[in-house]
């Protein structure tokens, strides 16, 4: 990591709060940071990431703006997790997609629909593909099972490897001698905190600043609506492929079959999770907020509910002329989402994921050093 | 732009933990309540916003407090730190209800943390808020807001029409416009008079100008002189104040807890002569941590430097301040501007003096000076490790101990000893009642929390009536 002024920003804070230590009890962050004296411009990157943006840090510091001191958390560490995420990203050069992330998904996007849409023009028969298909098989009659593969493949499998290298680089730039060997136990704390997301509950489960001062779990709800919404539409994705594939089922399954409830649930979670967080991103209070980092925060919030939307539509439209219109747009929002994973704000959950691993190693590790 | 013309049930004077207990006590009583703080919204709260604990009797271990902290031994840390200067009656009730006002708190909204690090020793006997007291003041604020109380902020009350013990209305200037505002009863909670320099001046001089003052500029006491000139009974002695020796760069006033320095048991502490003045290592720093104040008050200029070598760099939390170093004494006394032949003549004879011992940071260790005018009695070592590390130190202000005197159903009490008839007191303006002298950590909210519990439900039960 460099030493941005977002990390100059934060190193000034982080010193007052190692004076003061009121905070200790909201989150990951603050005891470990007092546990030294002075940090590293990595150090930075790690504490950020660790930060879950509960903004229970800014709402109580009696130091924050107008203050002269000034201290606001939040947002330095919203700004030194996007500078992290280009920092991390494999390869380095596409780190640039961060910085200005909002346009370049918008890019991202249009490019990947019209790819879409125009290769079905193109190479479908208007005739099925403006017209209602129904009956096994009846989405590969506009894209053949062959071709959807490939390039869900491709661009998921792709972005995989990308993602595994952010967590990679993420891990060794920020390495200390107690993160060389990883227990089962820290492994099973680390991933408890990020199913429950236990920082955003604050840590007693009282609620964070979702909003303004007062304290409430309206994000983490929100937020588990979309993460476990878009984990099932996962699911449902991988279990039609394994139908397909195995026992040769072709899709559109019915509406009771397994794909298509995961599916469901998991599109309506999403779909309730993206506008739920975009509300609270507009109602809260943008003192804690960095500016900065909205176009990435909005851009994976819409293209992640445009996903949701055109796949709840197609299910719904399925045996209408407009299907092949959705499955286009559905098809082209997936890609670009595929595409868009390791360049854009989705990365916070690898990094975010990797420093509540290395939290939970050292926590364990100083336990067993210090008896 | 709230109703001025109202006649509220009960009117609050201040912002701070002792002013918003009332508030929210008296509305969950029924009654309708105005709260009147003069500070800003980003500013509201006082010295309240700037604390993190309170200390509470416990029989038992609860989820945020160890062991047992029971009412005579509580009592007996009180005498102690007062030397006497304390109610009894007063005191023993405040702290027999000490042990019931955290599940009130909690139904507030105010969030209490599990003993942690660093703070263990505390942890039997206070209770620490999450977030801290701008936490605790967020959610009383909040909670305030919810059960219908208004609230104005930028709003000062200047003075109060008290007829023959009976309060009738306050004075106010609510974002510069002047305004009445009638209720049928008053509590006030306006803090202590530390924020005043030109009231500090009276007792201290020209030295006043050299105080910092460690927590809000907006109490600057001027209820509580509207108050005494009107013949109501004050407390505590006027010329003094609690106050510790905190980094002399820190801003004038509301620097807070992050200001405070820690070397001086490893250090020698020296004036503008380049001479020590006391004994650094007299007692274990959280004991003498306090008295540094006064100490530096007394030097001329009211500043003086702490010198650490390079030895003990590490023994003490670094201020939020960058060090002043220097490879040398005399580089040294240049930078902070002291007589470099008698800093460099001080150093020596102290590291002269400085007899063998087993040097230890973790207790009163024996290390000790021999023949010199002022000998320091532990940890006692030679500073001749360079870089040379020092810190320039100030007095810095608590609060003051000057306030009137309420009974314990914290009705305000007038010189003839009467007890006024619908004006209450609770926090630090009534709190030299009980703490006349020194201090004991988690009192101060202690007293506050108490205090504006009781007036806020007698002033309900009295405007009901
Ligand atoms: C840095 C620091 C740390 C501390 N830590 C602790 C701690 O951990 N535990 C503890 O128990 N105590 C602590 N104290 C002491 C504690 O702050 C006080 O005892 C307590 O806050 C007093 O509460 P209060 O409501 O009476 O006064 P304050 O909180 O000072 O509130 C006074 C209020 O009155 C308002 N006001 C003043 N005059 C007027 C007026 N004329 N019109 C309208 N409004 C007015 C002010 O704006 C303010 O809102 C600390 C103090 C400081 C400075
Ligand atoms: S954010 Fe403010 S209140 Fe919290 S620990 Fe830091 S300085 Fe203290
Ligand atoms: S914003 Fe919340 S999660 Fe981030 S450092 Fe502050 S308290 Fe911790």
């Amino acid at each position: 990591m460099h030493a941005t002024d977002a990390v100059q920003s934060a190193k000034r804070g982080i010193d007052v709060c190692n004076a003061c230590r009121y905070c200790e009890g909201y989150c990951a962050v603050f005891p470990t940071m007092m546990l030294q004296r002075s940090f590293t411009d990595t150090d930075m990157a790690y504490l950020a990431n660790l930060c879950h943006n509960c903004n229970g840090c800014y709402h109580a510091c009696q130091f924050a703006p107008p203050h002269p001191y000034g201290i606001n958390l939040p947002r330095d560490f919203a700004e030194i997790r996007l500078e992290s995420y280009a920092e991390y990203s494999f390869p380095k050069v596409l780190g640039r997609a961060f910085n200005r992330n909002g346009l370049t998904m918008l890019a991202l996007v249009g490019v990947s629909l019209a790819f879409v849409l125009l290769g079905m023009l193109l190479f479908v028969p208007h005739d099925i593909l403006f017209s209602a298909q129904t009956g096994p098989g009846a989405f590969y009659r506009i894209v053949s099972w062959g071709v959807m593969s490939l390039f869900v493949g491709a661009s998921l499998g792709w972005s995989v490897i990308a993602l595994s290298m952010a967590a990679r680089n993420f891990w060794h730039d920020t390495a200390s001698p107690l993160t060389k060997a990883i227990s089962q136990s820290a492994i099973r704390t680390a991933l408890k905190d990020i199913a429950t997301l236990r920082y955003l509950g604050g840590t007693d489960g009282g609620g964070c600043n979702d909003i303004d001062a007062s304290f409430s779990q309206t994000r983490r709800h929100f937020h588990h609506a979309l993460m476990y919404g878009f984990l099932l539409c996962l699911a449902s994705t991988s279990v039609a492929t394994l139908m397909h594939h195995f026992l040769g089922w072709e899709a559109p399954y019915s509406w009771y079959s397994l794909p298509v409830v995961l599916g469901t649930i998991g599109g309506i979670g999403m779909v309730i999770g993206c506008i739920g967080l975009i509300w609270v991103k507009i109602a809260t209070d943008p003192a804690p907020v960095a500016r900065r980092v909205l176009g990435a925060d909005y851009a994976l919030l819409i293209l992640l509910a445009l996903v949701a939307k055109t796949g709840l539509l197609l299910l719904l439209f399925r045996a209408t002329p407009i299907m092949g219109t959705l499955l286009a747009l559905h098809l082209g929002s997936v890609l670009a989402l595929f595409i868009a994973l390791p360049y854009g704000k989705f990365v916070h959950g690898i990094l975010r994921g990797a420093a509540l691993l290395k939290s939970a190693v050292e926590r364990e590790g100083r336990e067993v050093v210090g008896g | 732009m709230p109703d001025f013309s109202q006649f509220y049930d009960v009117a609050i004077i201040g912002g701070g933990n002792a002013a918003l207990c009332a508030a929210v006590s008296a509305r969950q009583d029924g009654a309708s309540v105005i709260v009147l703080e003069h500070a800003p919204k980003a500013f509201r709260g006082g010295n309240s916003r700037h604390t993190r604990n309170l200390r509470a009797m416990h029989e038992g271990p609860t989820s945020v407090l160890t062991e047992s902290y029971l009412e005579d031994e509580y009592w007996d840390d009180l005498l102690r730190v007062t030397g006497g200067e304390t109610d009894e009656k007063l005191a023993r009730m405040t702290i027999r209800q000490s042990s019931r006002v955290m599940p009130w708190m909690s139904e507030c909204g105010v969030r209490f943390q599990p003993s942690l690090t660093g703070t263990l020793s505390l942890s039997r006997t206070n209770a620490f808020f999450l977030g801290g007291g701008k936490a605790l003041v967020n959610a009383f604020y909040d909670t305030a807001e919810r059960l219908g109380i208004t609230i104005c902020y930028d709003t000062e009350v200047q003075s109060m029409d008290l007829d023959d013990g009976f309060a009738k209305s306050i004075s106010v200037s609510a974002n510069g416009f002047p305004q009445t505002i009638r209720a049928k009863t008053f509590v006030v909670s306006s803090g202590g008079f530390q924020g005043n320099i030109d009231w500090l001046k009276k007792y201290w001089g020209e030295a006043a100008e050299n105080f910092l003052i460690r927590g809000t500029p907006y109490a600057r006491g001027r209820m509580l002189q509207n108050l005494l000139d009107q013949g109501v009974q004050s407390v505590g002695d006027p010329t003094q104040f609690h106050c510790v020796a905190i980094d002399a760069r820190a801003p004038r006033f509301d620097g807070g807890i992050v200001t405070r320095l820690d070397d001086i048991p490893f250090s020698i502490v020296v004036n503008k002569s380049a001479r020590r003045f006391y004994d650094e290592g007299e007692d274990v720093w959280p004991k003498r941590y306090a008295i540094w104040g006064r100490l530096v008050a007394q030097q001329e200029g009211q500043i003086a430097w702490s010198i650490v070598d390079q030895k003990s760099e590490l023994l003490f939390m670094p201020s939020v301040f960058p060090a002043i170093t220097a490879g040398s004494i005399r580089e040294l006394a240049g930078k902070i501007g002291l007589d470099a032949d008698t800093l460099e003549q001080t150093v020596s004879e102290f590291n002269a003096a400085v007899q063998p011992g087993d040097f230890n940071p973790q207790k009163l260790d024996g290390c000790h000076t021999e023949g010199l005018a002022i000998n320091k009695t532990n940890w006692a070592r030679t500073i001749d490790t360079p870089p040379f590390i020092c810190y320039p130190h100030r007095p810095g202000i608590t609060f003051t101990y000057l306030g009137v005197k309420v009974d314990e159903r914290a009705r305000v009490i007038m010189a003839d000893g009467k007890p006024t008839a619908n004006l209450y007191a609770s926090g630090e303006i009534m709190a030299g009642s009980i703490l006349g002298r020194g201090y004991l950590a988690g009192f101060g909210m202690t007293i506050g929390t108490v205090f504006g519990r009781i007036a806020g439900q007698e002033a309900a039960r009295h405007a009901r009536n």
